[in-house]
């Protein structure tokens, strides 16, 4: 656990140093990352039931791409392109789209525990969800994922006009945010006891754990895009990411139109978090834990954090999805579970170590 | 230069400032002397043009504040706010690098003049030794320098201060004015220290109830006939080569 060890220390910086290093490892931390991330989709897609390997992963992308015949059988291909692969990608869209939101929201917030569900959208997402599944909402037309866009926007904006009605101070956003929250939890929880079977039930469950079971590649373009866009959106405001570092009032002493930015960002990161929740279900703790694993790896400016926590978020899901198949295989946990047994311990840490700074 | 006409700023049916007028010529420093809540901070912030004036209006140069987009006030207008809290663990270059900001794109990263200014900045206000520093580290007369570091890399013509001197010992007061005064800004600041004000002020505006209740050069406007109006207490004022000196008696009943 070397990086939450990492997390645990108060990094100790000698004096300049390690600042010029840090500032010029952007060239180098973006590619190695990358390749990284590569490295472990592939990987990731070569663990499994099936013997596959690493090669056989390559050579099937390759023939894809125009390359030579692979010799593999056809299962051994479908398994690869139909069932590993879009799971993996997935799993690193989500990853990284969970974390990035993680970052923006702590930013704006000022608010170290916040993470991409403080501000209601995991909730309201779950009650679309079983409104479509259990109710029947939509007669068929509309599946889970939209219900669960669609619930976590309502969600949202509720959020969104509590908080402004009450002053729109960040104080009172994480409190909308968490009323809200027990809100739909309370209706997701009183539709699935009076109206839902077992069946039923047990997927809705597994589905609020959060799960990628059943990935598509349609659903990896749609994330993949909203979580790339959302990124580059994020990544070119870092600079007025870091001008929140000492609050709203400064802020906007430092040039920031402060309303205009943070409802654009806010937006964002909702969308971001929607699109994720919709198809992934539920998963937490990458969104709260790893945007610090980022500032303790890249120090807080955001030019440097948002891609590192980006890419962190990417690769640890990425694995995390690989345990979740495999450790009590055949049978799978939801990827939720398996996040937050590593998030918690981690969470705990940030609890310690924010309450030291304050005190 | 910068100026306030009329400005008035209502919260919640409550006037904290109430018509104030003041004007500040280049290169001068003005203290804003007051009670608590006699609207020094408020009037600060309207200054700064983080809150929008209920009525009146702040004129930044030839321009009404209001109609400048926040970067180009923030490119010629500096803030230090009383509190500076952060969740974040940046360093003291991170800190003093914000400055920059209002300068560059906010995509874009520091450039090499960026860095100059910012090492400038922090020797001029003596913290250059500090960068590399944690800032969660500091003692608070550096946390002071080390954020008034940060308004003067902003390149600002005018600054404002609330309460610089807070939780500061004597010696790290009086340096820290020094220090301030030598930067050369167009500088309001708003200050507890009768003192200290008069020391380091060209002139004194003294607020009470949100309304100006003195202005002018400190001989003019410290009088014990004042302190004991404004404050409600018995003071002596004796005049010494190095200025004005207030000694406080008591709390009159």
């Amino acid at each position: 656990m070397a990086v939450l060890d990492r997390v645990l220390r108060t990094p100790e910086r000698g004096p300049e140093a390690p600042r010029r290093a840090r500032a010029a490892s952007l060239a180098v931390l973006g590619p190695v990352g990358l390749v990284v991330l590569v490295l472990s989709i592939a990987a990731s897609t070569a663990i499994g039931a099936a013997d596959l390997g690493p090669r056989d992963v390559l050579s099937v992308v390759l023939e894809r791409l125009g390359g030579p015949e692979t010799g593999l059988s056809t299962l051994r291909e479908r398994i690869i392109l139909d069932l590993r692969l879009p799971r993996a990608v997935l799993a690193a869209a989500c990853g990284a789209g969970l974390a990035l939101c993680g970052v923006v929201l702590q930013s704006l917030l000022r608010n170290p525990l916040a993470d991409p569900f403080v501000l209601g959208v995991s909730s309201g997402a779950s009650t679309g969800a079983v409104l479509v599944v259990v109710v029947g909402i939509g007669a068929g037309t509309i599946g889970l994922a939209t219900g669960a866009f669609l619930g976590a926007l309502v969600a949202f904006s509720l959020v969104l006009l509590l908080g402004l009605l009450t002053g729109g101070t960040t104080d009172r956003m994480i409190l909308a945010g968490v009323a809200s929250t027990q809100l739909f939890a309370a209706l997701t929880s009183f539709i699935v006891f009076t109206l839902a079977d077992a069946e039923q039930t047990r997927g809705v469950l597994f589905w609020l754990l959060g799960s990628l079971g059943a990935a598509t590649w349609n659903e990896v373009l749609v994330c993949g895009l909203v979580v790339l866009v959302g990124m580059a959106l994020c990544w070119a405001s870092a600079g007025t990411l870091d001008a929140f570092m000492f609050g709203q009032d400064a802020a906007a002493s430092l040039g920031v139109p402060v309303q205009r930015v943070r409802l654009v960002l806010l937006v964002t990161t909702a969308l971001v978090t929607a699109v994720i929740v919709s198809v992934s279900g539920a998963i937490g703790f990458v969104g709260l834990v790893l945007p610090h694993v980022a500032r303790a790896l890249v120090g807080v400016g955001h030019r440097l954090v948002v891609p590192t926590a980006a890419l962190l978020g990417a690769i640890f899901l990425v694995w995390v999805e690989v345990a979740s198949r495999t450790v009590i295989a055949p049978q799978e946990l939801p990827i939720g579970v398996a996040t937050a047994l590593v998030g918690v311990p981690a969470f705990v840490v940030v609890l310690v170590r924010s309450r030291r700074r304050t005190s | 230069m910068i100026g306030a006409h009329d400005v008035s700023w209502r919260v919640g049916g409550h006037l904290a400032v109430d018509g104030v007028t003041l004007d500040v010529p280049t290169g001068s420093t003005v203290a804003l002397l007051g009670p608590n809540g006699s609207g020094k901070s408020s009037f600060l912030r309207l200054l700064a043009g983080v809150r929008p004036t209920s009525s009146g209006v702040v004129r930044l140069g030839d321009d009404d504040l209001a109609s400048l987009s926040r970067r180009r006030v923030a490119q010629r207008l500096a803030v230090v706010d009383q509190e500076n809290v952060t969740d974040t663990d940046p360093t003291v270059r991170d800190v003093v690098s914000l400055g920059r900001l209002p300068h560059r794109a906010a995509w874009s990263p520091a450039t090499g003049r960026d860095r100059e200014v910012v090492d400038r900045c922090a020797t001029q206000m003596r913290v250059e030794h500090l960068l590399g520093r944690r800032y969660a580290t500091l003692s608070g007369g550096e946390r002071q320098r080390v954020q008034i570091a940060r308004a003067l890399a902003q390149e600002p013509t005018e600054l404002l201060l609330d309460e610089p001197t807070n939780h500061l010992d004597l010696r790290h007061q009086l340096e820290l004015l020094t220090l301030v005064r030598r930067a050369g800004r167009t500088t309001v600041m708003a200050l507890h220290d009768l003192n200290l004000a008069a020391t380091y002020a060209d002139r004194l505006v003294v607020l009470h109830e949100g309304r100006v209740h003195a202005a002018g050069a400190p001989e003019d406007v410290l009088t014990v006939g004042l302190v004991a109006d404004v404050y409600g207490v018995e003071a002596e004022i004796e005049s010494t080569p190095a200025g004005l000196h207030v000694r406080y008696l008591r709390a009159l009943p």
